[in-house]
């Protein structure tokens, strides 16, 4: 790099010698001011595409409070959490007996009714009412609603069948019904998320 | 570019003569759609949907742009707003089912518009990019018609919105994190609403530019024809204007006629009655379907049940994008090299049979999801996959086309009488 400096104008007895070194000063200018300005556009990039992301006040209404001393055996109802269905039932002994006869190995998604619900307290199926398929409300929650060949819940807008379990067992979703975190505050008392 | 013989722009008045020096954008049109463009002399009807289809696109950005002076993008308030415009508004009514029919009507145009490229093979060289930037146009279309019917948070724009955003949480491992990217939440609310609106917004300005590309392409190369030979010489051609430019206005009559009367008439006919009904995130209809427009599309995503090696789910909405990206292959899948299906009688078969699979897959997309609808479904996904890559590339092997014309003019005095060559060359002559 120096030598260029050091060879008068005219002088050089080679004119095109500067090829020797590569990069040229120039180049290495022109790659750092371009690396500079990416390094620039990428960081406001990166707001623009974060904007899109579930701002402070979705996130915020994160967890839901359920009553559970109303919902009798056989019952369920529908509660919100993060503003999606969230269905809590209340499974009588012959469907926790149903969904344990299963044998697990044979679901598409295997989970027992145990690990889908807390320990003392398997009766308490607390599942969001969305079907994994596409999204659409499961029916079997509501009063007098089908619940499919399975005894839990139906989808109706393509015909996925969940067991008493909330588990899929025919159609095309490939999950079974999401089971969100809760934890109980008493007997009669969840909080979710 | 264009034809040697095309008409020069010669502007007479002085301040014409004064524009054309500083900005010369009349001279840009009169060679676009002017008598400066010379097209084929024998097009037939089915050139009408290219403008037809830029007609529609004007009417809704119209009425789009005076229907977001009423409307309020915001959960709490869409519907209401909406209902306001229908009721309060002054000529509401007739602005919205103006915008929600001249959807139906632009997604109409448009597939006559696709099928025309289909039929006489539109899409072949040397006017590969021509239909590229047509498929682009009709991908932005799609989103654009989509996020359009969100807005009025009606229980089919809820449970609509619901369902396509659910085909990006079929993608593996991210699939969950690009949803509630794309929503902004984790199920469709006020933030997936807004940025609907602002999208419905933008995306027409973006598919008018895509246009332009469109058409700039399709000038470089010159119009295709009926006989799908290219042009010979200036006996083959007839300036735009005022040549189709007057047979185009007999097609707009037409279809402002049929436009007239769904508005007038039933403007309803093509929606759904649960749309009156407010977004209710608790409780799904009990049959969702998309518009008419989806419905062969929708009918294949629902035709993968099984899982095979990937879950059924990402099978179906990967088929049915396919569908539509299969489209971008379709001018090296056809090696052909003949263009038009009135000289290929074996593909005129093919072609026949895939419209009335179409025709099959949106009664399917439509219909109840029984054990007899999903087979037929199933197979007719299987056959319009089956036409582009199978069919199409064996077709064109081993098919014998028919006898070509000549040129464009002997096709047309063929047709009027005339077959001999000299008496072409002297009508050609007369012409001149």
């Amino acid at each position: 790099m120096a030598t260029d400096s050091m060879v008068p104008p005219g002088e050089s007895p080679e004119p095109f010698h500067e090829e020797v070194h590569d990069p040229r000063r120039r180049d290495f200018i022109n790659i750092a001011a371009v690396s500079f300005a990416g390094v620039g556009a990428l960081a406001i990039v990166l707001p623009l595409i974060n904007q899109m992301n579930p701002s402070a006040d979705v996130l915020a209404q994160s967890t839901t409070e359920v009553d559970l001393s109303k919902i009798a055996p056989g019952q369920a109802i529908k509660s919100q959490f993060r503003k999606q269905p969230l269905f809590v039932r209340n499974l009588t002994p012959a469907e926790i007996a149903e969904a344990n006869k299963v044998d697990v190995a044979s679901l598409r998604d295997p989970q027992t009714l145990a690990e889908r619900t807390k320990p003392g307290k398997e009766n308490w199926l607390i599942t969001l009412g969305v079907c994994t398929h596409l999204g659409c409300v499961p029916l079997g929650a509501g009063e007098g609603e089908n619940k499919g060949p399975f005894g839990g819940y139906f989808c109706p807008c393509h015909g996925s069948a969940y067991d008493t379990a909330a588990r899929i067992r025919q159609g095309p979703a490939p999950k079974n019904l999401f089971v969100p975190d809760y934890t109980f505050n008493s007997d009669t008392a969840v909080t979710v998320g | 570019m264009s034809f040697p013989w095309a008409k020069h722009y010669e502007p007479k008045q002085p301040l014409m003569r004064w524009l054309d020096e500083k900005l010369p954008l009349p001279r840009l049109v009169y060679n676009a759609v002017g008598a400066g463009y010379p097209v084929p002399r024998n097009l037939n009807y089915f050139w009408n949907f290219g403008v037809l289809a830029g007609a529609a696109l004007a009417i809704q950005i119209i009425t789009g742009v005076v229907l977001a002076m009423h409307y309020a993008a915001n959960a709490g308030v869409a519907f209401g707003s909406v209902e306001s415009i229908m009721r309060d508004v002054n000529a509401g009514w007739f602005l919205r089912y103006a915008h929600a029919n001249g959807a139906s009507m632009f997604l109409l145009v448009v597939y006559i518009h696709i099928g025309r490229g289909l039929y006489y093979g539109s899409y072949k060289a040397p006017r590969e990019m021509v239909w590229l930037l047509g498929v682009v146009i009709f991908l932005l279309m799609m989103a654009t018609a989509f996020m359009g019917y969100v807005l009025p948070w009606g229980q089919m724009s809820f449970w609509g919105a619901q369902v396509i955003t659910g085909f990006f949480s079929a993608i593996p491992l991210v699939g969950d994190t690009i949803r509630i990217w794309l929503l902004g939440g984790f199920a469709p609310d006020n933030a997936a609403l807004n940025r609907f609106f602002s999208l419905h917004y933008l995306l027409p300005f973006v598919t008018a530019g895509v246009i332009i590309l469109h058409i700039w392409a399709l000038h470089i190369p010159g119009s295709n024809n009926p006989t799908g030979v290219e042009v010979k010489g200036e006996q083959d051609t007839v300036p735009f204007h005022p040549y189709y430019t007057a047979k185009d206005a007999v097609g707009l009559g037409v279809f402002l006629l049929v436009f007239a009367a769904l508005i007038f008439f039933s403007p309803n006919l093509l929606g759904h009655p649960d749309n009156y009904i407010e977004a209710n995130p608790l409780s799904t209809p009990a049959h969702i379907v998309p518009e008419w427009y989806f419905l062969p599309f929708y009918a294949i995503l629902k035709s993968f049940t099984a899982d095979f090696i990937l879950p059924a789910k990402l099978w179906g909405v990967l088929a049915m994008f396919g569908s539509i990206l299969l489209l971008f292959f379709l001018p090296w899948l056809d090696s052909s090299p003949v263009r038009s299906a009135n000289f290929r009688p074996k593909y005129r078969m093919f072609l026949g049979i895939l419209l009335f699979d179409v025709l099959v897959l949106g009664y399917v997309g439509g219909a109840e999801a029984n054990a007899r609808n999903v087979i037929l479904g199933q197979l007719a996904s299987a056959y319009y996959f089956a036409h582009f890559l199978i069919i199409l590339p064996w077709v064109a092997r081993s098919e014998r086309p028919r006898p070509l014309p000549n040129s464009i003019t002997e096709a047309v005095l063929a047709k009027h009488g005339g077959t001999s060559p000299a008496k072409s060359a002297v009508a050609t002559a007369a012409h001149a």
